[in-house]
């Protein structure tokens, strides 16, 4: 390999006449993250493209391990940033499972969890358009999606008191019921969003500029899609209406009227439109989820076995502190077993692999992201391409990286 | 084809005016941004801010140094030291009282699971949420930081405790401005900094 005379910047790994090895990222502001991309290219056009992964890895399956299975809730709700009721569900619904309480869980609870579901599916699309608008130079969007988005932040705040990780959904239902005022809160979030949806819609899907940059760029076959395990959104963008809700209902999801938004393109532009259906689809869902809000009930299980008695009793009973000692100090245990459980996160299949042997912490707990699956297709879909549509394809991917490293 | 591509342009420049049309009618709508920090935003009651120690009424600390907190954490954050409570000068109205209280805020994650663990309603988060510091020292609060002041007069007697998550905490303590910690910032948990005291206040 000749090298040229002058010294080569930092992100130039090789160069050799016009083909070069150019390392993108981790510091890259269209990688979303901390994302480093190894690309061989040959002038502008992409001959191969490595993601190399890992930049973000916290231990979270590891650190899982240490903790009850309680608290565990806690650091698995990080992992997908963006949507952290999508983790906390999952993880939920996995060691209910384990536990034989699946059937035991109020109603009211199931309702709520839905609700947050969906909501945390517009926050996090609300994110992602934000973002990929910026990608491609239409940095107003931006503004409007996070403001969207801070009314749904204000809801988890208000329910679970904190904005990005509330630790509200528990194994066994919710921490506490919904507060006075969250459904006068809901309500005009509900009322508010169908005007803001066609604001957003009417500032990039019918623009030129954007439409010329995403039509017929980073185009994934069905085949393709299916070889590179790609979920969610991605997926139905290649024309496969496969979504978990749907295909293996959960949390009461198949008592809910919604579409499954499908399109045949498989472009970025295909996968846009897709997620923008899915916002008002999770909208649809939030209505409905809202009208079966209006009969009380409880929120958590009662079971002695996995909660702790209300605090109220505590001092009022002898029995009631020291269970309320004993599930705090030394957690719950679970039977041993194991169990996959999967729930559709906004950016896919979100499984999580739990196993138990009977102790109060879990033994293992893998994750499918499917953040960590769609970005992989980057392989596949950027050769070819050039440098400034493999960032489209990177945002059409919409991966988030707490979730791939992990 | 001259005729498509005038029609092309046309349809570009409306979808465009479109776009500004948007943008533009969103200048005589109310603002979501407001003046921080001359305006503060109102957190919900239950928002998971700093943490507070409290008292009850008659200015006796609830904290009876169980270690529940310490023991619910995820992030390992909480180091309590117990001890007995000496017959004339009662420090909370139980048998022990917490000699040493510190909360580590860079390891804590704000999970709120040291308030559902505490018994006596002791430990609380506050919607407080400006700690930002020059030090890391300075993260690590003690009783003295974290504790109501006796003369704010919050708090409850004790069989008056609220139920659940509380909602209305009183006045919030004035957090002092910060001081210098005589122990530099250890990324290690405090507790096992502290083992050796604990140690040396046992044998005492």
């Amino acid at each position: 390999m000749t090298m040229s005379t002058q010294p080569l910047t930092p992100e130039i790994v090789s160069q050799e006449g016009n083909a070069m090895v150019l390392s993108m990222g981790p510091q890259h502001p269209s990688t979303h993250g901390v994302l480093q991309i190894m690309l061989e290219i040959e002038g502008e056009t992409v001959v191969k493209a490595e993601p190399e992964i890992g930049y973000l890895h916290t231990g979270i399956e590891k650190t899982a391990e240490n903790l009850f299975w309680s608290q565990a809730q806690t650091v698995i709700e990080r992992m997908d940033y963006l949507a952290p009721e999508s983790n906390s569900l999952c993880y939920a619904l996995a060691v209910e499972r384990l536990l034989g309480i699946t059937d035991g869980i109020p109603e009211r609870a199931r309702v709520i969890r839905v609700l947050f579901m969906e909501l945390t599916r517009i926050a996090s699309h609300c994110v992602w358009l934000g973002t990929h608008g910026i990608d491609l130079g239409a940095i107003s969007v931006f503004f409007y999606c996070f403001d969207l988005r801070e009314n749904i932040l204000d809801l988890q705040e208000a329910a679970g008191g904190a904005r990005m990780h509330p630790n509200y959904v528990r194994v066994g239902g919710l921490n506490g019921d919904l507060p006075n005022g969250f459904l006068a809160k809901l309500d005009a979030f509900i009322e508010k969003f169908p005007g803001r949806m066609r604001d957003l819609r009417g500032l990039l899907q019918a623009n030129p500029i954007f439409q010329d940059r995403t039509i017929g760029v980073g185009i994934l076959s069905p085949e393709a899609a299916l070889e590179w395990n790609v979920t969610g959104p991605s997926l139905r963008g290649s024309g496969i209406g496969y979504d978990v809700r749907k295909a293996f209902p959960y949390t009461g999801y198949d008592s809910y009227d919604f579409d499954v938004p499908v399109r045949s393109e498989g472009d970025a532009y295909a996968r846009f439109l897709v997620r923008l259906d899915e916002m008002e689809q999770s909208h649809r869902i939030v209505e409905q989820a809202r009208r079966r809000l209006d009969t009380p009930g409880p929120v958590l299980i009662d079971d002695p076995k996995v909660t702790a008695p209300p605090k109220e009793t505590i001092a009022l009973s002898m029995e009631a502190l020291i269970h309320h000692f004993k599930i705090v100090s030394e957690g719950f245990r679970v039977p041993p077993g194991d169990v996959y459980q999967s729930v559709e996160s906004p950016r896919g299949e979100l499984g999580y692999y739990v196993v138990s042997t009977g102790g109060n912490r879990p033994y293992r707990i893998r994750t499918r992201p499917p953040s960590m699956y769609n970005l992989q297709s980057v392989k596949g879909l950027a050769p070819g391409n050039l440098i400034a549509d493999l960032v489209v394809i990177l945002g059409s991917l919409d991966p988030v990286f707490g979730e791939v490293d992990r | 084809m001259q005729s498509s591509t005038i029609k092309k342009n046309l349809y570009n420049v409306g979808a465009i005016l479109k776009g500004l049309s948007i943008t533009f009618g969103y200048m005589f709508r109310k603002r979501p941004t407001i003046q921080y920090p001359s305006v503060k935003k109102q957190h919900a009651p239950r928002f998971h801010g700093l943490h507070e120690l409290r008292r009850y009424g008659d200015g006796q600390e609830r904290c009876i140094g169980c270690e529940l907190c310490s023991s619910a954490c995820p992030a390992n954050a909480i180091t309590v030291i117990g001890a007995e409570n000496a017959p004339g000068d009662r420090v909370s109205p139980g048998e022990r009282h917490a000699a040493r209280y510190e909360i580590d805020e860079l390891r804590c994650i704000f999970c709120g699971m040291c308030e559902e663990a505490c018994p006596t309603d002791a430990i609380v988060l506050t919607p407080r949420f400006e700690m930002a510091d020059y030090r890391r020292g300075s993260f690590i609060y003690d009783k003295d930081r974290l504790l109501v002041p006796i003369d704010a007069g919050v708090g409850a007697a004790p069989d008056e405790r609220p139920g659940g998550i509380p909602g209305d905490l009183g006045r919030v303590a004035d957090i002092k401005s910060t001081t210098d910690v005589a122990e530099g910032y250890s990324a290690t948990w405090r507790g096992e900094i502290l083992k050796t005291q604990r140690r040396g206040l046992a044998s005492q």
